[in-house]
């Protein structure tokens, strides 16, 4: 009989003891599963957060702030500036002619979350009529665009989720003044829509500021930025940094995910060496509760190969069914759940994700844990001198 | 009749925390082809030391010991895995039958190492089992077998395969006075009838009566043992 086949033999002798040994089993099983369901639910949580801002920019769009700001609420940029970064090469042109760069001005402004009744501050972003060029995903589901000069706004269906009295037709107090809500968007879940979109001009009114906090334009092609770029940082009488659209909001994607991706891996060390030796437990039991069986089929012939492989594929089904259970009760219980979180201009609102990637990594990750846990007791059930197990049987 | 197995000058010592306890001092020993062969003495005698060396479960320390021409001290555990699965049936004292298969499941393991078709198996285990009487229980589990019953489906694993020789750890050790009986007169029926080499280990003088010689060991030298001597 070939090794395989041997191992086969009595690894399937193995697994039919399974269910004598249900209790110390499980231990595997509900282990792997706390670990797996964890790891899926925090990682899916860091991966849709991130996904929603890296999706906010596109590679075509170019945000210019004032230099050495690192985002826009620390950025400003004198209303002098506007014409000459919005003409400069390399930017489009709006069908009516006009170029298609926005002067763009952020506030925030504290609401009521639907969930808990608490406060918490949603972002208005201020932008001008040619916004609706520059960013053809953010598109009017309900009511009307907001008019120029008036204090209207439209909402994102994200932040309409998240906070309560964004319908059309309710007001939002901002700055001792009262603005009404008139239509509501979406933009593919991406960050705008977790905020209230209203004119730039009227916005900054209300602020009595005279500065933004950037512009965005879009440019003709991906391949003009860099002509754009360096019009824009040669230019003596500006001193801006430009940044792809999409590089800016990965960067700020980097940044809001850099503590969770800390906790988040801490936690799951923690949590996999807590595994870890769980499944090591259970398989030394498994090898004792097993020592009279194991060191019979020693006796009668079987290798040490058939033996080790038996514990460790043991190791294995256990963890994989764990990780199955565990990540299939993350999925049900959080994919889809919106989501909002408080950053540095309000609360982004984004739908959880969890992708077959990440089901998959977590899963292999449990296996890997499942077979180093049987790994140990596999070699120990291997060496086992066999007169020595028979006699302590009898 | 020609030696089947060849003991010359084996030592055998174990480490008991930091003492390292002789069992087997150069000990010699022939068993004849056909023998069978019962081994006595009290505990810590040697004699399960012996028992596991002759049936390649163990290596001693020095010597010689030669199983139907082979060397088979000079095997590695490896070799020694294979060795077993060809020449020795092993009869043990608490049965050792794996408890989630079937009689006949049980009794098909050692031919799980050869390479007969499954065809085949299953007619080896039916003879074994119709051998030991045991047909009508093929598909029980252990559990719902007696003690006796559970020591035949034993016997016909240990000998499903043919081997070379049997070697059965006490194997009445947990069975009632009738059962024993029957089970000794099993094992005599497999020496006289089908010629089968045994080599027994047993603290029992009634069963040792079943065997064609017996031997003391004592301190790990081997003298001769009268019929229905003392362990």
């Amino acid at each position: 009989m070939s090794a395989l086949s041997q191992m086969g033999a009595v690894t399937g002798m193995n697994l039919r003891s399974i269910p004598r040994r249900l209790g110390s089993s499980s231990v595997i099983v509900i282990g792997i599963a706390g670990v797996v369901g964890v790891i899926v639910a925090v990682f899916g949580m860091t991966r849709s957060l991130s996904q929603a801002l890296v999706d906010t920019g596109r590679p075509d769009r170019a945000i210019v702030l004032r230099s050495g700001a690192q985002n826009e609420t620390s950025s400003t940029l004198l209303v002098d500036a506007f014409a000459t970064i919005k003409n400069a090469p390399g930017v489009a042109r709006t069908s009516a002619g006009d170029a298609a760069g926005s002067a763009e001005m952020l506030a925030s402004v504290n609401l009521i979350r639907r969930e808990d009744g608490a406060q918490a501050a949603v972002g208005v972003r201020g932008v001008e009529p040619t916004s609706a060029t520059i960013r053809p995903e953010v598109k009017l589901i309900d009511g009307r665009m907001f008019r120029p000069g008036l204090r209207e706004m439209i909402v994102g269906r994200g932040a309409q989720h998240e906070f309560k009295n964004l319908e059309i037709g309710d007001h939002v107090g901002l700055r001792d003044s009262v603005w009404t809500i008139v239509g509501i968007f979406e933009s593919g879940g991406d960050a705008n829509e977790s905020r209230l979109f209203a004119d730039a001009q009227t916005l900054m009114s209300a602020y009595k500021r005279t500065a933004a906090n950037s512009v965005t334009v879009l440019l003709e092609s991906e391949a003009s930025f860099d002509e754009f770029k360096t019009a824009l940082t040669t230019n003596p009488t500006l001193s801006v940094s430009v940044e792809r659209e999409r590089d800016y909001y990965q960067r700020q994607s980097e940044d809001a995910n850099t503590f969770f991706d800390l906790v988040t891996t801490f936690v799951g060390i923690i949590m996999a060496l807590g595994a870890l030796f769980g499944a090591l437990n259970t398989m030394y039991s498994a090898v004792s509760a097993r020592t009279v069986e194991i060191a019979t089929l020693r006796a009668i012939g079987f290798g040490a190969s058939g033996v080790v492989s038996s514990v460790l594929v043991e190791a294995l089904l256990l963890s994989f069914t764990g990780a199955v259970v565990g990540a299939a009760i993350a999925w049900l219980l959080f994919n889809g759940n919106t989501i909002g979180i408080g950053n540095n201009v309000g609360t982004l609102v984004f739908q959880m994700r969890i992708t077959p990637a990440l089901l998959g990594s977590s899963v292999l990750l449990a296996c890997i844990v499942g077979l180093l846990g049987g790994l140990l007791p596999a070699l120990r059930a291997a060496r086992m001198p066999v007169a020595t197990a028979l006699r302590a049987t009898a | 009749m020609t030696a089947l197995v060849s003991i010359k000058q084996v030592y055998k010592s174990y480490v008991r925390g930091k003492q390292r306890v002789e069992v087997l001092h150069g000990l010699d020993l022939d068993v004849e082809k056909g023998e069978f062969l019962a081994l006595m003495g009290p505990s810590g005698s040697g004699k399960s030391t012996l028992l596991n060396l002759i049936g390649g479960l163990d290596r001693p320390d020095k010597g010689e010991i030669t199983v139907a021409g082979q060397r088979i001290d000079q095997l590695s555990s490896g070799q020694l895995a294979k060795w077993r699965a060809r020449h020795v049936g092993f009869i043990f004292q608490f049965y050792n039958l794996l408890p989630v298969l079937t009689a006949e499941r049980n009794v098909e393991v050692p031919l799980l190492l050869t390479k007969l078709s499954s065809r085949e198996r299953k007619r080896n285990v039916q003879a074994a089992l119709d051998l030991v009487g045991l047909a009508d229980r093929a598909k029980h589990k252990p559990s719902e077998l007696s003690g006796g019953q559970q020591q035949r489906v034993a016997i016909a694993r240990a000998l499903v395969a043919d081997p070379t020789l049997l070697v059965c750890d006490e194997p009445t050790g947990d069975l009632d006075r009738e059962t024993s009986d029957s089970v000794l007169q099993l094992l005599e029926l497999l020496n006289r009838q089908q010629g089968k080499t045994i080599v027994m280990v047993t603290h029992d003088p009634r069963a040792a009566g079943h065997a064609s010689r017996r031997l003391h060991v004592d301190k790990g030298s081997l003298g001769e043992a009268p019929v229905g001597a003392a362990a």
